[in-house]
This record gives structure tokens, sequence and C-alpha cells, in this order.
């Protein structure tokens, strides 16, 4: 029973890290919540020479896919480094051309495995934004059996995320696939889009509570290292429990959508809601012990504080996520 | 990566649910917090020992069945499924048998680890004393030298089931001289009814007896009941408490099979319009495969050669918590039948509300979890 990663999977965690810690990911932040998405796609296109986006690809598109412990390891790491743009919704429209098939999956799978095509897309039965939709080169929209592209992205508005933009897509628009493949490869999309801001959420907790470690160690007060409080330690100890009991369920949540089980829906949900309420958690931590510099746009970890929330809330609120596990 | 079971797991969990299924009284045992249900426990023990069910993950030597921790973990997912009583001897299996596996004499485990198998002798534990609770280092009871062995005298406190148990084990001072508290401590074995020994019953929070004092006046402990060399207690019972015992304490299975049975209940009773109880019974769910999850992950790491020190802690305070939490949201769905004090849901609850104290209570291993997993300095407890 190896619930285990391997030490290549590890080994991609750890260069995906490298990668990104080089990547100086709050000057792409702020460019990109500035408008210019150039250093954003730049490091977008690294990410997927790296084989990020070919995880949700099957292999005759191009890609390297299904592989949901890979992609669960690298949206880690990614949330750790709080990478712009819509990273679980292009793995998503993976998911869901794989399962649609035909001409438009021939058209999207390969440029989104390589990179070359950033995607954002609404589901049924989820909310009615598409994240970061005016910096996608496509926004899918499934409604009943029929997948369609948005004529246009809509008129976005900003996200308590500044990094983020949501937009109702514009409707309309021909269908590009129609029949009984749809409804399930849009159910596959949607507990892969949860899946990978389950494992976003769980990254930037990650770092929100790295982070306040480090500021309790060397902040100062009545002469001693705050860290060295128990009311501080006890709310990090605290947090470090959230998120290493969310972890568990990420991966399993992995299994199950590698094994194709009917049980996968369930177990997404349940990691979703985990993953959310411990990065949340940690957000709530991190602004509380650092005190006032915390409340500050200043501070890079605000990028981290402002994430934490939205990805707790998107594709599928803790609340939906709860009534989904309920009901198997 | 995956969740696969071996060949000898699955065949192991297959025997104990047939065995489990002819077995398993049909109505519950009386509570094992009384001495009637004490006694009834004592006899399930062994009957439990007749199919060599009673300590699996012992080796087949002593009558256990030589189970890993992956057939451990699903010997105790079938047990809970089934509805089997609670473990009285769980003490003695799953804290002294570890504890004698790896610091014990042959001739000890020879003698020891059959009787404890089949319920003949049940054991408590005797750490805790009136001065030593977080800080169980300050203990005070002692171990005098004498000809042949050590006289205990002082009193231990707090010890579970102690006023019905044969034999209790625990840590005594033997060179009060020594440098550091945690020096010059002795772990050894001693009899409840030895002369010398007064064992005064406590009334738990809900009146059931089975809590006590042990008061400990010249009691003779032969030599060859002292574990390891004297001196070496603290490190004996600390070696007991970490690794496998963090993983031992609590097993997944138990949660699990609790988990199943509030989301039934809340098929059965619960208001669909309530869905703040409703989220509550998707959290008990939520929680059991959690911890089921991370034991695997923790088991696995194990296996494959990995220290686990100080994460236990955070097992203890997770399922410490969850264990309440799971009980509160049981008794909110029975609505006014909660306030009835002789159901499984309100003895689980009344038990779970001691989750957080014993075994290390929770404020200390969020220190340990601050202190050892987060790297924060040490300050004043």
């Amino acid at each position: 029973m190896p619930f285990l990663l391997t030490a290549e999977q590890r080994e991609f965690g750890r260069s995906l890290d490298a990668l990104l810690t080089a990547a100086d990911t709050p000057a792409v932040l702020r460019a990109w919540a500035a408008g210019d998405r150039g250093p954003g796609r730049a490091l977008w296109g690294r990410l997927a020479d790296s084989g990020v986006f070919a995880l949700a690809v099957p292999e005759a598109y191009g890609g390297v896919g299904p592989l949901p412990v890979e992609a669960a390891v690298a949206c880690v790491e990614l949330g750790r480094h709080a990478v712009p743009g819509p990273v679980a919704e292009t793995l998503a429209a993976g998911a869901l051309l794989a399962g649609t098939g035909g001409p438009v999956a021939e058209e999207w799978l390969p440029g989104i495995a390589s990179g070359a095509a950033v995607v954002s897309l609404t589901l049924e039965g989820y909310g009615p934004y598409a994240a970061d939709a005016d910096a996608a080169d496509a926004v899918f929209t499934v409604t009943g059996d029929e997948l369609r592209l948005a004529p246009a992205p809509g008129k976005p508005m900003a996200s308590a995320d500044p990094a983020r933009r949501l937009s109702r897509p514009e409707p309309g628009g021909a269908p590009v696939a129609k029949g009984r493949a749809i409804r399930p490869a849009a159910r596959a999309a949607g507990d892969w889009a949860a899946f990978a801001t389950a494992a976003l959420a769980l990254g930037c907790g990650e770092e929100l509570l790295r982070a306040t470690v480090a500021y309790v160690k060397q902040r100062t007060q009545f002469g001693v290292p705050v860290g060295s409080f128990q009311a501080v330690k006890h709310r990090l100890a605290d947090t470090l429990l959230g998120l290493e009991f969310a972890r568990p369920l990420l991966y399993g949540a992995a299994v199950e959508l590698a094994g194709g089980s009917p049980g996968a829906g369930a177990a997404v949900a349940a990691a979703k809601v985990s993953a959310g309420e411990a990065g949340y958690a940690a957000a709530r931590t991190a602004l509380q012990l650092h005190g006032a510099i915390g409340y500050t746009e200043e501070l890079d970890l605000a990028w981290w504080l402002r994430r934490a929330r939205p990805l707790r809330d998107a594709w599928g609120t803790p609340s939906v996520c709860r009534a989904r596990v309920l009901a198997g | 990566m995956d969740l696969e079971q071996t060949a000898r797991t699955e065949s192991l969990r297959t025997e104990a649910r047939a065995w489990l299924r002819e077995h398993v009284p049909a109505r519950p045992l009386p509570s094992l917090e009384t001495e009637e249900g004490f006694a009834a426990h004592r006899e399930w023990e062994a009957l439990l020992h007749s199919g060599r069910w009673s300590a699996v993950s012992w080796p087949e030597e002593y009558g256990g069945r030589g189970a890993d921790l992956f057939g451990w973990l699903a010997f105790e997912e079938e047990y809970w499924a089934a509805g089997a009583p609670g473990r009285v001897s769980q003490n003695g299996v799953s804290l002294l048998a570890p504890t004698l596996l790896a610091h014990g004499t042959a001739g000890q485990r020879a003698r020891v680890l059959g009787p404890m198998a089949s319920g003949e002798v049940i054991w408590a534990q005797a750490w805790s004393e009136p001065e030593a609770g977080s800080d169980l280092a300050a203990l005070r009871s002692r171990a005098v030298r004498t000809e042949g062995g050590w006289l205990l005298s002082g009193q231990k406190t707090w010890s579970s089931r102690a006023a019905f148990a044969d034999r209790a084990f625990g840590i005594f001072r033997t060179d009060p001289g020594a440098a550091k508290p945690h020096h010059g401590l002795t772990y050894l074995m001693f009899g409840l009814r030895e002369p010398g020994v007064t064992v005064r019953p406590v009334g738990r929070l809900d009146g059931k007896p089975a809590f006590a004092e042990v008061f400990l006046d010249e009691v003779f402990v032969p030599d060859e009941d002292v574990i390891g060399e004297p001196g070496q207690g603290w490190r004996i019972a600390m070696s007991a408490t970490g690794d496998e015992r963090g993983l031992t304490l609590r097993s997944p299975g138990r949660f699990t099979a609790a988990a199943g049975r509030v989301t039934e209940l809340w098929r059965r009773a619960g208001d669909p319009a309530d869905t703040a109880l409703r989220d509550r019974v998707a959290d008990a769910v939520i929680g059991a495969r959690a911890y089921q999850l991370f034991t695997a992950a923790s088991a696995a790491r194990f296996a494959a050669g990995a220290a686990l020190g100080p994460e236990s802690s955070l097992n203890k305070v997770f399922w410490s918590r969850y264990d309440i939490a799971l009980h509160e949201t049981a008794l909110d769905l029975l609505g006014p039948d909660a306030e009835v004090a002789d159901t499984a849901w309100a003895e689980g609850y009344v038990f779970a509300l001691a989750g957080p104290i014993y075994a290390g209570t929770n404020e200390i291993q969020r220190d340990i979890i601050a202190e050892r997993l987060l790297g924060l300095p040490k300050g004043r407890r």
C-alpha cells in the first residue's frame, strides 16, 4: 500500500519549486494585475515546458495525461508560488476536451499541453464566472449536452485577488461539440477544476504558514521572539494541522481520479473543502500574526493573503462540497 | 501512488470479517467502565484470543498473527465496522506489549504476553501523579533497592480502569540524586493486589467508577519485573509514545465506522432543511477519511524506514478533537434523546471528552508541533 509519492514525483515538485523560486512571482503578479500579461505568459510557457499543462491532456493529443497525482504535485507548487492565470481552468479544459474528443479537441488540446493556449471555462452547476477569461485564448462554456466557444470573454470584473479577474462569457456561439459525451466530460472537468483548485489552495496555505513561521521567529516584542509565546505557537500548530490533514485527502482524490472511481467526485469534494478551509485558515493566521504589516499591500505576502479565500470558494464552496460528500 | 492492499492484508481482512460476523455479541456488552461490564469484556478478550484475534500485530509465537501495520489497520476497520466491543486490554496490548517486544527480556515476554493476550491479566497504566501530569518528569513515586528487587512507594493517579485491572506498569524514581528530572527513572511492572497497594476508585465525569488512584507503600517488585536497565525508564517510556504508538493509539477504523453510523442517523432522523447540521455530518465523514489517509501515508513512510516522531502529535490533536465533534454531532441528531445517558453515543461522548487530556494534553502536543515540526523557539509553558 504505497500511499507515497515516488522519488520521480518528489523530484518533479522540487524542480518546479526551483523554477518558480527563480521566477520572482511577486513581480509577475504585479505585472499581471496591471494588465501586462507578458511575464505571466513567459512563465506559463516555462511551466508548460516542464510538462505541467500536459498532465490532463491524453497522449493522443500531445499530452502525457491524465496524471492526477503529478497534477496535484504541480498545483501545490504553483499555489505555493502564487502563479497567476487560469491554471485550474486550463487543466480542467484538458479533461473536458479529452472527454468530448472531436475536432475541437484536436484544435485545442495540443496547444493546452504545449502552453501555447491559455484557457478558461464555465460549467453548469458551478459559478457563472470564467476566471481570467480576458487573458485567455479560448473560453469554453457547457450547457446541457452542448459545448461552445464563447464569442467574447465578457467584461472583466475585479476579484478579491487583484491578480485574478472574473467575466461572464458572452452568450451564444455555435456549438463546437454536442451529444452524449458532453455531460460526463463536463463532470470530469468540474472534478479536475475543483481538484486543481484544492491543490493550489493547499500550496497557498503552505507558503502563508512558512512565511509566518519565519516572521514570528525574527519579530521580537517584550525582548523575545513573538514565536516563543504559546498563543502564537498554538495557532501555528493548528494551522499546520489543518494543512497536513488536507494533504492526504488531496492525494486520496488523485488516486480515485486516476482509477476512474465512481467515488472520485466525493473524494475531490472532501479534498476541496479541507484544503480550501486550511488555506484560508492559514491566511487568517498569517494576517493576525504579522500584525499591521500584514494588512498592507506593500508586503508581498498580500498576494497569498488575498488569494486564499477565492481559492476556497472557486469550483465548489465549502457548503457545496460538503453536500457532495454526503451525496456520495 | 495507490491505495491497493497486498493479498496478505486482504486475506487477513476477509478472515477477520467472517470470524467477527459469527462471534460479535448481538447485543452490546454492559459498559466497560463498570465492574459487570469489565468482566464481560474480559470474557470477550478470551473469545477473541481463542480465534487468535486479540493481538494481531504480535509475533505468532506469542499468540499474534505477525500482521504489519497495514494488516493491523485492516483488522481494525473490520473490528469496528462489525460493532465489536471496546478493548479492555488495550493498554497492555498496544502499549506495554510493544515496550516488552522492544526492551523486555525473553523471559518477560514469555511470562507476560500470553496471559495478556487471553485477557487473564488486564493491565493498567501508572504514569500520572498528583504533582506530575503534563510535567511527567516531575514524578515523585520512588522505587528503593532491596534484596532481589525494589520497594515502591508513592501515589499514582488517573489510572483508567485500575479499579478492576490486575496489574500495572509505569515509571518510578530510582535515583533521586540524578542530574535531571527525567534521569534516574525506571520502568517496571507491579501487581495491583500485592501487599502495600491500595486502589481507590474515582468516579469519572459520568459517575462510572473505572478510574482510580493507586497508593503504594513499600510494594515489593522483583528484579525480573524491571523493563530495560534501571535509570533508563524515561527513554523506554518515550520510545513507546513515539513511532507506532502515534499510529496505533486510535485506529482510523474506529472513526470510519462511527462516521458511517452518524451518516445513517442523519439519513434517518436529520432535518434536510438544517444545512448547518448536515455540514457537520459531512465533516464527520471527511474527517474520518482524512484520518484514514493520513494514517495510510504515515504507515507507508514508516514501512519505508522513516521515523515518525513528533508528527504523532498532529495525529493525537486531530483524532481527539475529531472524536468530540463527531459525538456532539450525533447527540445533536438525537435531539431530546441526547440527554439519555446510557446510550452508546452518550457513553462515547463522555469517553471522547477525555481525549484532549490524556496521552499528553493537546496543549503539550501543540507545543511539540510548534517547536519540533515548525522550529519555533522554546518559551515558558
